[in-house]
């Protein structure tokens, strides 16, 4: 914002108290109301005035809440945003940036829990992105600003207590597009998204076999270079989603690498999830629903040990 | 990197003579009766696919909303654009090509019918989803304000849009911000298939304004003048920064909502009682009795007009495919 008078923010309660997760604190006294604006709780209103203001000159970062809550907004983001340019005939850009927060763990219930990647992840024009953690989410944020797309960056609520040593400028900006290896391997590729980065680099501490885990950072689109480079490598692939089974976007890698080398593999790939329901609000339930780091470290030892895919907790459960 | 405008300036030149002829409105309302014949035709030789939203009836609106604005205003139009985007500047050629998918078409014929856009005049991207552009156009005027650049941007919708969430959010938080927007409400008294009765229980939407504490007023949409006065009012209000209104003008389509609407639902007479106050005839009647037209110019205006529209459809039929390759094109920005 210092450095670009065109980016605005838009947002629920992010002005005058600071946003409702402390992301916009002290940026109304610094760059005034015209560029800091609390907006009505009207995500499809403020969404709409975001894209106009992005199409005629400005470049707005809209705060949403809790991702739930585009659902009101979807056409605004993904009928009218994601289709701007093209209906344009190429004369329009839409230099929009949508912050929304995601996922459980935080008691907070069924409607204000999901990660709905699956959502958007079909609407070209779009471009999705997903922190794994302060550094990801600024860098990330940094790329989504200076795009000239509309982009998606979500954000896992579960993540906002952590802390790390913060790389400002231009050196902590994390490109869109690119994946992340955080640790090298030679017997499988593990790929995480969001949350799940964490949960796999604490499993991995107790995983038997050589791990290279990647941190897949952006969905839309996705790194295809840099996961099929390591599955040819390592010649195993699981992903690691927080989200149900059906129509998550670990389907999408897997068909994606599985039809791309399929002779490379050794064993079938397979899809660390949620189960296909609702997100509880009682804490045991929802620690069982999220994929767990001892979850992730039998599922894939079994996977190791057996060269087979393992089956699910609640597939066992129904045994 | 901040919007391009393509300099077109075919449009640009058929907007600046608009706006300073009133005899060129005349002919611009007729250029607009005429077209929607002819896209009727076409749809039932069956020469263009999909649907279409003719709006004949409405002529004065477009022209008197077009005529009041400066190209450097921001519009958002609906799917039953073919009037706005011919009243902007948008050529004849341009729009029709468009219509019937063809290269040289504002999207390249991508888009058709209820996709039109030309950013040399201010006109976005036509939404076909209803009320959508009107948070946009609210957009369009927060970047007006911050900016000072003196615009305004326009949102015309119809009487169905005022039922759904994006109307009441859209002016809403441009009253809030104070923005220059203003809001076109095109009564015809039909949603679609649905009398606005049966659906609406407000005859008169322009009170909708009074949940918004915004400016607002019902014109006779059938009067050019009286459409080009009240526009250049709210757009002055706007330019001196106080604020959005909404304006309700009462107008009538002649045909069904769609091609594939045969329109059986209205009660008759009705569309009689209308035609009794034709927007051109009765902008005819205004030139004669100033005299800056004839009796029979305007039988000659149509039939002219006529002539060289179909010239523009035998030549645009004619004309090339968009390449195979253009269904890549402008899905993203660099």
């Amino acid at each position: 914002m210092n450095n670009d008078s065109d980016v605005i923010l838009m947002g629920e309660y992010i002005a005058a108290a600071g946003g409702p997760w402390k992301t916009s604190e002290g940026l109304l006294d610094k760059f005034g109301p015209e560029r800091v604006i609390d907006t009505p709780i009207a995500e499809m209103g403020f969404m709409g005035m975001a894209l106009g203001a992005a199409c005629t000159g400005l470049r707005p970062v809209v705060e949403i809440m809790f991702v739930e809550f585009l659902g009101v907004a979807i056409d605004q983001l993904s009928t009218e945003a994601a289709k701007f340019r093209y209906l344009s005939g190429g004369e329009l850009s839409v230099p929009l940036v949508v912050r929304a927060t995601t996922g459980a763990g935080l008691g907070f219930g069924a409607q204000h829990s999901q990660t709905l990647e699956s959502w958007f992840y079909s609407t070209p024009g779009l471009k999705l992105a997903v922190a794994s953690g302060p550094q990801t989410a600024y860098g990330l944020l940094r790329s989504a600003i200076n795009d000239n797309n509309p982009v998606v960056i979500l954000e896992p609520r579960s993540l906002f207590a952590n802390r790390e040593e913060l790389v400002r400028g231009d050196e902590g900006i994390v490109p869109l597009g690119k994946s992340k290896t955080i640790n090298e391997g030679n017997d499988i590729t593990i790929v995480g998204l969001g949350s799940t980065v964490e949960s796999i680099k604490e499993a991995s501490k107790e995983i038997d076999s050589s791990s290279e885990i990647i941190d897949l950072l952006t969905l839309i689109p996705w790194d295809k270079e840099a996961i099929i480079d390591s599955v040819k490598k390592t010649g195993r692939l699981v992903t690691v989603e927080e989200n149900p089974l059906s129509g998550g976007w670990g389907a999408e890698i897997i068909s994606h690498v599985s039809s791309k080398c399929f002779n490379e593999l050794k064993a079938p790939p397979f899809r660390i999830t949620a189960p296909d329901t609702h997100i509880p609000f009682n804490e045991k339930l929802e620690k069982k629903y999220l994929p767990s780091v001892s979850y992730i470290k039998d599922s894939i030892n079994s996977y190791m040990i057996k060269n087979e895919v393992p089956e699910t907790w609640w597939e066992k459960n129904n045994e | 990197m901040n919007s391009n405008r393509n300099r077109n300036t075919l449009s640009i030149d058929r907007r600046t003579l608009l706006k300073n002829d009133p005899v060129e409105k005349l002919k611009r309302m007729i250029e607009i009766r005429e077209f929607e014949e002819i896209c009727f035709n076409l749809f039932a030789e069956g020469l263009i696919r999909g649907t279409t939203h003719l709006c004949n009836g409405q002529e004065a609106i477009a022209i008197g909303v077009a005529a009041s604005l400066e190209v450097s205003d921001y519009v958002m139009c609906t799917y039953r654009g073919h009037g706005h985007a011919l009243a902007l500047g948008m050529t004849p050629e341009k729009v029709l090509s468009e219509i019937m998918g063809k290269k040289n078409g504002s999207m390249n014929g991508l888009g058709g019918s209820m996709h039109l856009s030309d950013l040399s005049v201010g006109l976005l991207p036509t939404s076909a989803i209803v009320g959508a552009g009107i948070p946009i156009a609210a957009g369009a005027a927060k970047t007006a304000q911050y900016k000072k650049t003196g615009g305004v941007a326009v949102s015309i919708f119809g009487d169905g849009a005022t039922n759904i969430g994006a109307f009441h959010e859209g002016l809403n938080i441009s009253k809030v911000l104070n923005l220059p927007v203003i809001f076109i409400c095109e009564n015809n008294l039909y949603g679609e298939y649905s009398p606005l009765a049966s659906t609406t229980p407000v005859k008169d939407l322009a009170t909708r304004a009074a949940s918004y504490d915004m400016r607002n007023c019902i014109v006779d949409g059938q009067n050019v003048d009286e459409v080009i006065e009240i526009v250049n009012t709210a757009t002055e209000y706007a330019r001196n920064n106080e604020g959005p209104t909404l304006i309700e003008m009462k107008t009538y389509r002649y045909s069904g909502h769609s091609r594939s609407d045969p329109a059986t639902y209205r009660p008759d007479g009705e569309l009689d009682s209308w035609l009794e106050r034709d927007p051109i005839e009765l902008y005819n009647k205004a030139l004669i009795s100033q005299e800056l037209i004839k009796d029979n110019d305007k039988d000659k205006i149509i039939e002219e007009t006529r002539k060289s529209l179909l010239k523009v459809k035998d030549m645009v039929a004619n004309s090339e495919e968009p390449d195979d390759n253009s269904l890549f094109q402008n899905i993203y920005s660099d």
